[in-house]
């Protein structure tokens, strides 16, 4: 095989490995160079430019009683928005593009194995939506440090940023399984969106406020962590108030019950959907045809 | 060097209750190409899909230098240069960008990378697109890049399903070239395509399929004389002045000449039993004969005659 110069022979295929780390490097370049991180990094920013512009001109009271009060009103929600909506758009369509949009085409039919694709497409999802959240991190930062100073930086913020980063890996693991399941685009984009947005949160408020039973099964529940460890005090694992009916009956009334995941019930929550899903979808997609 | 394969072992592939491939058999080897021939939904992408493990086929192997395609890919496809179908590139990638990441999965040396990326767009004629971007190319020019990803690195085997589609003439001709020099340089070239002129120019060999069985495989000169009625070929005359039935006749006394029809008051065809030199023995007869012969020439291409017989309906 030594005659052929170039070497594209059996002996020199690279390894998974790096393979992997190709199509990371080339994926990364695509998603950067698209409009979609252009529109997203755009959306950072404005949330970012609104806060800014709340907290400097409002000041509400809340948020300024103490830095790690600052942090949560910032971060709390709009993190985790951003996130989300991260996931969506780098993950949504990730794999069944690359059907629909026969840009698998390309590749596939070269020495790589499917998971090397897969694996190196999730990388660059990732890579992607970390650059948009360090963007949305350092303007809260850059805030707080404002007017809290670097001192008032709580370790807490610390602590939600590394949640955070677990949610994004783990969120852009159920967005890469519904891109692999599905080969139209539309479609895994809008069930992602709609599970997301809409589905998780009104199961989540079913499961707990009417049935009583923790959601440990919902992924945003798990992602609550994020918000709930800015919050002094933690907010405590269950809650039930009563509201008794006003004709003074005691029973008959509607009991709501609120529950919080606790650091380690978020924490293993998220981890075990990023397992369970990248093995679901890489499995799915190594199974699935170009046809 | 010699001795790339591929074979399909007993390969079927079925969707749902359609059969499109259906016990395929078939063992390429050496340094040649063959042309792979079907009408429209005969299952030749079917097959090349199945060759680079992008469908599974529901029942038989795939093999290339005989390793199994899809227990292992990679290793099967470690020489193998594709193009299946049109594939798409990243929009925002320049076609630099697209090849290298091509380069980088096939595990040509960085050292030659850039050199073997030169190489390969030079030989599609797109050197002023290097550093262009995809999402700004038409498709023929996007078909040119891929043509250049599978021939990157000088791969033993080429499996290519209908490569000049898209291309305008001198793009099918600079392609053809790429392919006969290809050849040249010892390569197992398996290509699919509809245009019976470019497969009888630059092919060796030929399969034809319908309806996902293979119905014939061989050197085209043995595919052409088996499948034509009499082992011929047939020539269409054109001459000055009309002809009466009594210059047919005497053209039908001439040695090797089957059958002689009138086409129209000046034009006939002849069936002649046999290949090149009887053609020629048989223009100089007519020659002499003094008929005012001005137009002497294969009536349809030899394979083309054959594709008509061996499928006689599409789809
Ligand atoms: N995903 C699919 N589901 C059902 N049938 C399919 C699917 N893909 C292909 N087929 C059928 O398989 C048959 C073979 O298709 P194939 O693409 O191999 O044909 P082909 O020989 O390449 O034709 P063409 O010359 O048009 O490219 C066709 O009848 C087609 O309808
Ligand atoms: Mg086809």
């Amino acid at each position: 095989m030594a005659k052929n110069p170039e070497f594209g022979n059996r002996n020199t295929v690279p390894n998974s490995f790096s393979q992997t780390f190709t199509m990371l490097k080339y994926s990364f370049l695509e998603y950067i160079r698209s409009r979609r991180f252009f529109v997203l990094l755009i959306i950072a920013v404005a949330v970012g430019a609104i806060l800014t512009g709340v907290m400097g001109y409002f000041r509400p009271q809340g948020s300024f009683a103490s830095p790690l009060a600052f942090y949560s009103d910032w971060w709390g929600e709009s993190g985790t928005f951003m996130i989300i909506l991260s996931a969506i758009f780098f993950g949504g369509d990730a794999i069944s593009g690359e059907f629909q949009n026969k840009t698998g085409y390309f590749i596939v039919g070269n020495p790589i194995r499917r998971s090397a694709i897969y694996v190196g497409k999730w990388l660059a999802a990732l890579t992607a939506s970390l650059a948009i959240l360090a963007v949305f991190a350092l303007m809260t930062i850059g805030n707080g440090v404002y007017y809290f100073g670097a001192s008032g930086l709580p370790y807490q913020f610390v602590e939600s940023l590394l949640f955070s980063v677990l949610y994004m890996v783990s969120a852009l693991g159920l967005t890469f399984f519904f891109s692999a399941m599905f080969k139209s685009s539309t479609v895994a984009i809008l069930t992602t969106v709609i599970l997301l947005l809409f589905v998780f949160s009104l199961v989540q408020t079913l499961v707990a406020g009417l049935a009583h039973v923790q959601p440990w099964f919902i992924i945003t529940y798990g992602a609550q962590i994020i918000g709930n460890v800015l919050m002094n005090p933690y907010p405590s694992p269950v809650t039930t108030r009563g509201f008794t009916s006003a004709s003074g009956g005691g029973t008959g009334g509607l009991a709501l019950t609120t529950y919080n995941a606790t650091i380690p019930q978020g924490i293993t929550i998220l981890l075990v959907y990023f397992a369970v899903t990248i093995i679901a979808g890489l499995v799915m997609f190594e199974r699935k045809e170009f046809t | 060097m010699t001795g790339h394969t591929l074979q399909a072992a007993n390969l079927s592939k079925e969707y749902g209750h359609f059969t499109a491939l259906s016990k395929l058999n078939l063992k390429l080897e050496g340094s040649k190409c063959i042309g792979f021939l079907g009408p429209n939904g005969a299952g030749k992408t079917t097959t090349l899909k199945i060759f680079t493990d992008m469908i599974r086929p529901t029942s038989g192997e795939a093999f290339i230098n005989g390793i199994n395609v899809h227990f292992d890919k990679k290793k099967a496809l470690a020489s193998v240069g594709t193009l299946i179908e049109t594939p798409e590139i990243y929009g925002s990638l320049t076609a630099r960008e697209a090849l290298s990441m091509i380069a980088e999965i096939k595990g040509i040396p960085k050292s030659v990378v850039k050199k073997s990326i030169l190489k390969v767009i030079e030989r599609v004629k797109m050197k002023e697109w290097l550093d262009k971007k995809i999402k700004n190319m038409s498709k023929g020019m996007k078909q040119r890049i891929n043509i250049a990803a599978a021939i990157l690195g000088n791969p033993d085997v080429i499996i290519l399903d209908e490569p000049t589609s898209g291309l305008d003439p001198r793009g099918m001709s600079e392609v053809r070239s790429i392919i006969k020099d290809l050849k040249r340089e010892n390569r197992l070239i398996f290509m699919s395509s509809h245009l019976l002129s470019e497969v009888s120019e630059i092919c060796d060999e030929v399969a034809m399929i319908d309806h996902g069985k293979l119905l014939a495989y061989g050197p085209i000169g043995e595919v052409v004389s088996k499948f034509s009625h009499d082992g011929a070929g047939e020539v269409e005359v054109s001459v000055l002045r009309p002809v009466g039935a009594a210059v047919l006749k005497r053209i039908r006394g001439i040695g090797g000449v089957g059958s002689v029809k009138r086409v129209d008051g000046r034009t006939f065809t002849v069936r002649t039993s046999g290949g090149i030199k009887e053609q020629e023995a048989l223009l100089s007869r007519l020659v002499k004969m003094k008929i005012g012969v001005i137009g002497f020439k294969p009536s349809s291409s030899a394979l083309e005659e054959t594709y008509l017989s061996v499928f006689k309906e599409t789809v």
